[in-house]
């Protein structure tokens, strides 16, 4: 893997313009990665996916040059409709349209990072991965007291032309104080066997608000990996959810630090699996100051031989006291071949502070089974109708009612 | 309440601090094959005793000493340490209990277990180890009446070899983690019992650990076999002196239960905490297993963690046979600059299992405490249960407590659930025992009674005394 990363990265570095001492810190990123390599289940924090197997199965050689001289089609009818929204469209990894027609340009502004290298706080062998392999990175800022119309969504697509490819993508985003943002991740895949890998930092200001929603629903055989690191000051609130159903493989990791007094985080999954696909997702919530709040939920139901894996670790220091720090996690086992693991993990160094968690795993309660079939629905349906109000209970937590609608359509979930 | 303040202040230091002056006999220092031959050679141990030890030792040598735990500890020079020491006056073995030295009676007394006045009471059958040596059994004729087997180890391995030979690394085999490899190449001795089929063990069995001798470590086997349909009930002490150096403990205890069979197994850990700086004190690195092997067989751990420097033990059960049952209770309290990272395994392999986990950790002082466990189903195990609670409780803001469950669910049929909390002593409830006139050191001692009550009640009353008191204790000075 050695000389094809290295020659890789001498293609990469070809179509871009940086200062030698840019290239030499790309260097070391490189150097990193090939000494430490993908991670593999000898580390704490892969000790449940393997993702060096994963890979080594489901992929083989990974090539990790794209060429990214030439644009893409952006295919219109590919949009989300009946919601009005600005977008960012990736494909193939190459970002081929940012587009915030609705809002007030003087109030966004983009910077393109691409010749900048931004340390990403997150000392992983897949961080530096990306460090040394992205290609174009932008900013997004919005300005003191701005709060967008409409929600921004980021497409990722990738399409056939694509193949054993590693994609590395980084994104910035900047509230200033008062703004606020709603994010949508959707993901359309029509490749097979790519590595995505995906770095977000967020930095909330005062008071700004943050709707981070992650939809991964579409079936594709593609291995993704997503990390988002979370900032907050004073005030501000983060809410992320999560859906994890579409992809091979998927890693989604959130770490937030609530920094300011009074900032709080939400964080809701479901997890909707089949067919042998295998995705966790890891939370890390750090609470660093007095008067913080978090709060997480987050649902599987796991058909076939699926595999779901949470691991929440909620951290408080010493000086963060009052606390409060929630986190709850409940599977459904649908098949006996399907798996959930957890490791919901509390760290306190705090006395004044209300902390727990709680998690549980089992099959579908046969009494409420026979209490519907009872009223006249076959089995079926009485199955459906407990799922569907097992994920409806988190997909209610979404407090964006335009948003909410628009995954309950996704996901086929009734009211 | 003069006499309960004096009570208090006699308590309030470690009051098993001392050390009996007494001449040994020790293995040189350090750890190579001589010095296991010599161990085994001590012990008068056939053949096939030492060849377990030395495939051990093979697999010692090739292992590394994990770092995976919250509480870090300097490196441990191994060659540094003493593997056997015995009072000199053990080399030929006292027949009963009045040969035995008086200055080991006078230990034993001082630490609240006279073994002379047991042969009189009834009550519990007591085995004392001494550093390194097992050095008087209570009450043995009137267990073997019933067929039951109660004695020192090494005496086991004379005289029911088959029984050792058939249990011993079943449960910890020699190639298990680092210190469990280090116990099954050193061990020197520990506690045999064997309750036969049908038999309902009488009376408490007990045995008594104390470390006296300086740098030196204490590695004792503890087997516990259960045949079929029996029931015993185990309890186990220890203390240690006050020393400034750090003294390690690395036990291992197994469990076999049979078919229909229960054990019962509770510790008082009091080994010396060090001191109030941190300095000196036990690591306590034990490993605790039990297998139930045969089907409705039932093993329940309880355990009450108040000593050592640190603290590193999962006792575990390994649910083998169908129906069969794991329980764990933990009361685990750290103070001043205590470490503690302890938990549970429950591994569900038959069918209809069940196990239970209630944990609860209290944590004050600059001390820092950790639940870790895992609740594994596997594929197999249809129609399984677990239910785990783990509460934690914090004193100030200079000390931690962790939680950190590994839950692994593989089975459609089965269920798990979870939860674990972590707060302070509420405002009201201290307010409301101060209103009645309990000083604040009392209504803390009498709320973290009540939280700890759930497993208090699972320890056979003399325990449970001892360990209420302990309880109090092990917090004092912490308020305010």
């Amino acid at each position: 893997m050695k000389e094809q990363l290295q020659k890789d990265f001498d293609n990469t570095i070809r179509n871009l313009t940086l200062s030698q001492n840019d290239i030499e810190i790309k260097k070391f990123y490189l150097d990193n990665f090939i000494n430490k390599g993908f991670p593999n289940r000898k580390e704490e924090d892969w000790k449940f996916s393997d993702l060096n197997q994963i890979i080594k199965k489901n992929i083989g050689e990974l090539s990790f040059y794209s060429d990214y001289t030439s644009t893409n089609k952006v295919d219109s009818s590919a949009f989300v409709d009946g919601l009005e929204h600005n977008k960012i469209v990736f494909i193939n990894g190459r970002i081929e349209k940012i587009d915030f027609d609705y809002e007030k340009k003087d109030q966004i502004e983009i910077i393109d990072q691409s010749e900048t290298i931004s340390k990403f706080n997150n000392n992983s062998s897949l961080s530096d991965l990306n460090s040394a392999f992205t290609n174009k990175s932008f900013k997004i800022a919005v300005k003191k007291g701005y709060q967008l119309t409409k929600p921004l969504i980021i497409y990722h697509t990738t399409n056939s032309k694509i193949w054993s490819k590693n994609i590395n993508l980084r994104l910035n985003f900047e509230l200033y104080e008062n703004s606020s943002l709603r994010l949508i991740d959707l993901f359309r895949d029509t490749s097979e066997k790519n590595f995505l890998n995906i770095f977000y930092n967020f930095e909330l200001k005062e008071n700004s608000i943050l709707k981070n929603y992650k939809v991964d629903k579409f079936e594709n055989k593609n291995i993704k990996y997503s990390f988002n690191n979370i900032e907050q000051d004073k005030n501000s609130i983060s809410e992320t959810f999560i859906l994890s159903s579409g992809s091979n493989f998927c890693k989604n990791e959130i770490n937030c630090n609530l920094n300011g007094k009074y900032s709080s985080a939400f964080i809701n999954g479901i997890f909707s699996l089949n067919n042998n696909k295998h995705h966790e997702i890891r939370t890390i919530i750090n609470h660093l100051t007095e008067n913080t709040k978090s709060y997480q939920l987050i649902k599987s139901v796991l058909e076939e031989s699926s595999r779901a894996i949470y691991q929440g670790k909620i951290f408080v220091n010493s000086k963060a006291q009052k606390t409060d720090g929630y986190q709850l996690s409940k599977a459904i086992l649908l098949n006996k071949d399907s798996e959930f693991n957890a490791k919901p993990e509390l760290e306190i160094y705090a006395d004044d502070v209300k902390c727990s968690h709680g998690s549980a795993s089992g099959s579908l309660n046969e009494d409420s089974i026979f209490y519907l079939m009872s009223r006249g629905l076959n089995y079926q349906q009485s199955r459906e109708l407990l799922i569907n109000g097992f994920l409806l209970d988190v997909v209610e937590k979404i407090t964006d009612s335009e948003v909410k609608n628009l995954i309950k359509n996704m996901i086929g979930i009734k009211e | 309440m003069d006499n309960r303040q004096k009570e208090i202040d006699n308590l309030k230091d470690y009051k098993y601090g001392f050390t009996t002056d007494i001449e040994n006999t020790r293995a040189p220092k350090g750890l190579n094959e001589d010095v296991i031959k010599f161990i085994s050679n001590v012990k008068k141990e056939p053949q096939w005793m030492l060849d377990f030890r030395l495939k051990a030792y093979e697999r010692f040598k090739q292992l590394k000493e994990p770092d995976w735990q919250k509480p870090k500890y300097p490196k441990i020079d191994y060659q540094d340490l003493y593997y056997y020491s015995a009072p000199k006056s053990m080399k030929d073995k006292p027949k009963n209990l009045d040969d035995l030295d008086p200055k080991l009676l006078e230990t034993y007394k001082k630490l609240g277990i006279p073994l002379q006045e047991q042969k009189r009471l009834n009550g519990i059958a007591v085995d004392a180890v001494f550093d390194s040596v097992s050095v008087a059994t209570t009450f043995r004729e009137e267990l073997t009446k019933q067929g039951i087997i109660f004695c020192p180890i090494s005496e086991a391995i004379q005289n029911h070899p088959e029984l050792v030979k058939k249990y011993l690394g079943s449960v910890i085999p020699v190639t298990d983690h680092f210190f469990a490899t280090l116990n099954s190449a050193v061990f020197t001795d520990g506690s045999f019992a064997y309750i036969p089929e049908g038999v309902r063990c009488p009376m408490e069995l007990s045995t008594y650990f104390r470390i006296n001798a300086a740098n030196t470590g204490q590695f004792e086997r503890t087997l516990i076999v259960a045949d079929k349909g029996s029931y015993v009930s185990y309890l186990e002490g220890c203390t240690a002196p006050m020393r400034d150096e750090n003294q390690l403990h690395a036990a291992n205890v197994e469990l076999v239960a049979l078919d229909d069979a229960e054990i019962k197994y509770s510790t008082v850990q009091n080994w010396y905490p060090g001191d109030k700086d941190g300095k000196g004190g036990i690591y306590n690195f034990v490993t605790k297993r039990g297998l139930c092997k045969g089907k409705n067989s039932k093993i329940s751990w309880t355990q009450v963690e108040t000593g050592s420097a640190i603290t590193w033990k999962y006792p575990s059960c390994i649910l083998k046979g169908d129906n069969s049952v794991g329980e764990f209770y933990s009361i685990a309290i750290t103070n001043n600059h205590q470490k503690a990272d302890t938990g549970t395994k429950m591994i569900h392999l038959g069918k209809n299992t069940k196990s239970k986990i209630i944990s609860k950790g209290i944590s004050a002082g600059f001390s820092d405490m950790t639940y870790r466990g895992l609740v594994d189903i596997s594929s197999k195990a249809a129609n399984s249960n677990n239910y785990t609670q783990c509460d934690s409780l914090l004193m100030g803001n200079k000390c931690g407590a962790h939680t950190v469950p590994y839950i692994k669910n593989k089975n459609s049929e089965s269920n798990i659930a979870h939860e674990a909390t972590t707060s302070k002593i509420s405002e009201d409830q201290l307010h409301y025992c101060k209103q009645r006139g309990l000083s604040a050191e009392e209504a803390v001692g009498l709320i973290v009674n009540g939280f700890c009550k759930e497993v208090l009640q699972q320890l056979p009353m003399e325990f449970a005394v001892e360990a209420q008191k302990l309880v109090g204790i092990s917090l004092e000075g912490s308020v305010g």
